[in-house]
């Protein structure tokens, strides 16, 4: 059976001054899944998502994104090629308006970002979009609020619609439910579940209940290396899966 | 719906920074019928080196310790190129603001990789070599600078050596360089200089090269400085070493951050209240204790005030009639 997978990693390793934070991870993403990567806390996730945008630099092995090794490029070419990251504590510019956030995104593909000489209203034509997004995400009313006076789940909110605002192939979401009262993880699911029409998402979560209901495949990380990978209910059967991870937090 | 309130809203503070301008404007025009206008030329002229300056801080939210070096740069070259090449004094503005650029250039590609007090640090070392240059070069005139510049004739035409003259030639330079800033902040570049400035990470997630932003933020303050620079040699008939030391660039800093720094008119403010006190201190008998002074301002200026005068009149404002 071939198939398609958006990303590859061949043997990722980080070592950190000894420590080696990534050890020989061999991950790979089937184009149109929600993947998700779980483990305990220091397992090296957020590691890996800084590996695979090109955050750190990795001390050893290969990315292939599309087929294409990425392992040289650099982040910002990354995102320019359609993955697009989150980070694990909400990334907003936070005293620009919430408008201003997605189009901050929708910007770059003007080609007009260097233009100093131009007025910020040549960015009007931006409007209707970005207003659309917000739509998406429930924000519209917020549209004109300074991020920054935000509740927390609406910020991870505007953070999804800055994402899909580069309408990325693939979205990297560093626990996206973190930190979230119950109905914003509710909504927060939705949302995921209805962005993901027609892209993949690789995402890092804690909260199991998110993970069991999104994902079509699971990736347990423990101390930097691939403990198991499979759907659920495959890798919630597996003993050493239970012990390591899943026994402290959901018996 | 949503989209047209924030339009209105927009258009409704534009149009007051608008009427600002506007007043500002008019003021500049009168005040050298009531202002001795050489002291307004010199407070116009710091002015336009704090704008510049406020860019890289306020907007590109780095810290340089090297603008001292533009505004010498601009200075000594504006002078060279005039009292050597005979070039008329627009001409050897224009000189002195592209020479600045090309050294923020290079400062630029060697300092903005850095991040907070590196960047800092490798601008004061950069700014300290090149004052070290000036010392040792003939052609800046070392201990003596340059001395006798003449004013000359814009564009070849109308004289600069009165006061009154070549104060509104002052005036033209501020009002463009202003404008250039201020264009460059309300611009599709300012906009992502200040996403830069907020989450510089997320920046580069979304796709933007945010060194190569910095850079170009860079290169435009130090033309800017440089500006500042060239047209206040003019003014003095005068390219001196005080503009490369250390001190210079330390002193705009107090400039812009007692003003008000990331806000539009703190710089100007700033800038006015640090010449005016050094024009009336150095006067009387407190003379030798100008930078005491100055320094103490600045102690309870960054303890009492921390946005600066602008900034505070700002929030006061927004507390009370919004
Ligand atoms: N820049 C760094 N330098 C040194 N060690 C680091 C660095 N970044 C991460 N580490 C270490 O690498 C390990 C993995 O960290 P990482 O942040 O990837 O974990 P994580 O799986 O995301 O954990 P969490 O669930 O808490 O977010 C940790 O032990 C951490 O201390
Ligand atoms: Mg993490």
């Amino acid at each position: 059976m071939s198939q398609d997978f958006v990303l590859e990693t061949q043997g990722l390793i980080k070592e950190f001054k000894g420590f080696t934070a990534v050890d020989d991870v061999n991950l790979q993403v089937q184009r149109g899944h929600i993947h998700a990567l779980i483990g305990p806390n220091g397992a090296g996730k957020t590691t890996c998502f800084n590996l695979l945008t090109k955050f750190l630099t990795p001390t050893h092995g290969k990315i292939l994104f599309n087929g294409t090794d990425i392992t040289r490029q650099s982040p910002t070419d990354i995102a320019k090629m359609g993955m697009v990251r989150s980070f694990q504590i909400s990334a907003v510019f936070p005293h620009l308006s919430v408008l201003d956030n997605v189009r901050i995104a929708l910007q770059r593909k003007l080609g007009t970002s260097f233009h100093f000489w131009k007025s910020e209203r040549s960015l009007d034509v931006l409007n209707d979009r970005a207003m659309a997004l917000l739509e998406e995400v429930d924000l519209a009313k917020w549209a004109d609020t300074v991020t920054v006076e935000m509740p927390y789940g609406r910020k991870r909110a505007l953070e999804l619609a800055t994402t899909l605002a580069l309408e990325p192939e693939l979205m990297l979401l560093d626990e996206p439910t973190q930190g979230m009262g119950h109905e914003d993880v509710e909504r927060v699911m939705a949302l995921i579940k209805k962005v993901s029409v027609g892209r993949t998402i690789l995402m890092v979560e804690h909260n199991l209940h998110v993970v069991s209901s999104l994902s079509d495949r699971i990736t347990v990380l423990q101390r930097g290396a691939v403990l198991t990978e499979g759907p659920y209910e495959e890798v919630s059967r597996n003993p050493q899966v239970r012990e390591a991870y899943m026994g402290s937090e959901a018996a | 719906m949503t989209t047209q309130v924030l339009n209105s809203r927009v258009n409704k503070t534009m149009n007051k920074t608008k009427l600002s301008f506007l007043i500002l404007l008019l003021v500049g025009l009168v005040a050298p019928f009531a202002i001795y206008p050489v002291f307004l030329m010199k407070l116009l002229c710091f002015a336009l080196f704090a704008c510049a300056f406020n860019l890289m801080l306020g907007y590109g939210g780095l810290l340089s310790f090297g603008h001292a070096a533009f505004l010498a740069t601009g200075g000594y070259i504006t002078g060279h190129t005039i009292m050597q090449w005979g070039l008329t004094p627009e001409l050897g503005v224009l000189a002195g603001t592209l020479c600045s650029a090309g050294m923020g250039f290079i400062f630029g590609k060697l300092a903005i990789r850095r991040q907070g007090i590196y960047f800092a640090m490798i601008t004061l070392a950069l700014s300290q070599l090149v004052f070290f240059l000036y010392v040792q070069t003939p052609f800046t005139g070392g201990e003596n600078g340059l001395q006798g510049i003449p004013r000359g004739e814009l564009f070849g035409l109308f004289s600069l050596e009165g006061n009154l003259p070549m104060y509104y030639f002052v005036l033209a330079v501020f009002v463009i360089g202003f404008a250039v800033i201020y264009r460059t902040i309300h611009s599709p570049f300012g906009q992502i200089l200040k996403a830069i400035r907020e989450n510089e990470p997320r920046a580069v997630s979304l796709g933007y090269d945010v060194d190569k932003f910095k850079l170009v933020a860079f290169v435009i303050s130090a033309a800017l400085a440089g500006l500042a620079g060239s047209t206040k040699s003019l003014v003095f008939q005068l390219a001196s070493l005080t503009d490369a030391h250390w001190h210079m660039s330390g002193e705009v800093i107090l400039m812009t951050l007692l003003g008000g720094v990331g806000t539009i008119f703190g710089p100007i403010v700033g800038a006015a209240t640090v010449v005016t006190l050094q024009n009336y201190l150095s006067q009387g008998p407190l003379a030798s204790w100008v930078p005491v002074i100055l320094g103490l301002i600045f102690v309870i200026c960054v303890l009492l005030f921390r946005s600066g005068i602008v900034g505070e009149i700002q929030k006061f404002m927004k507390k009370n009639f919004n």
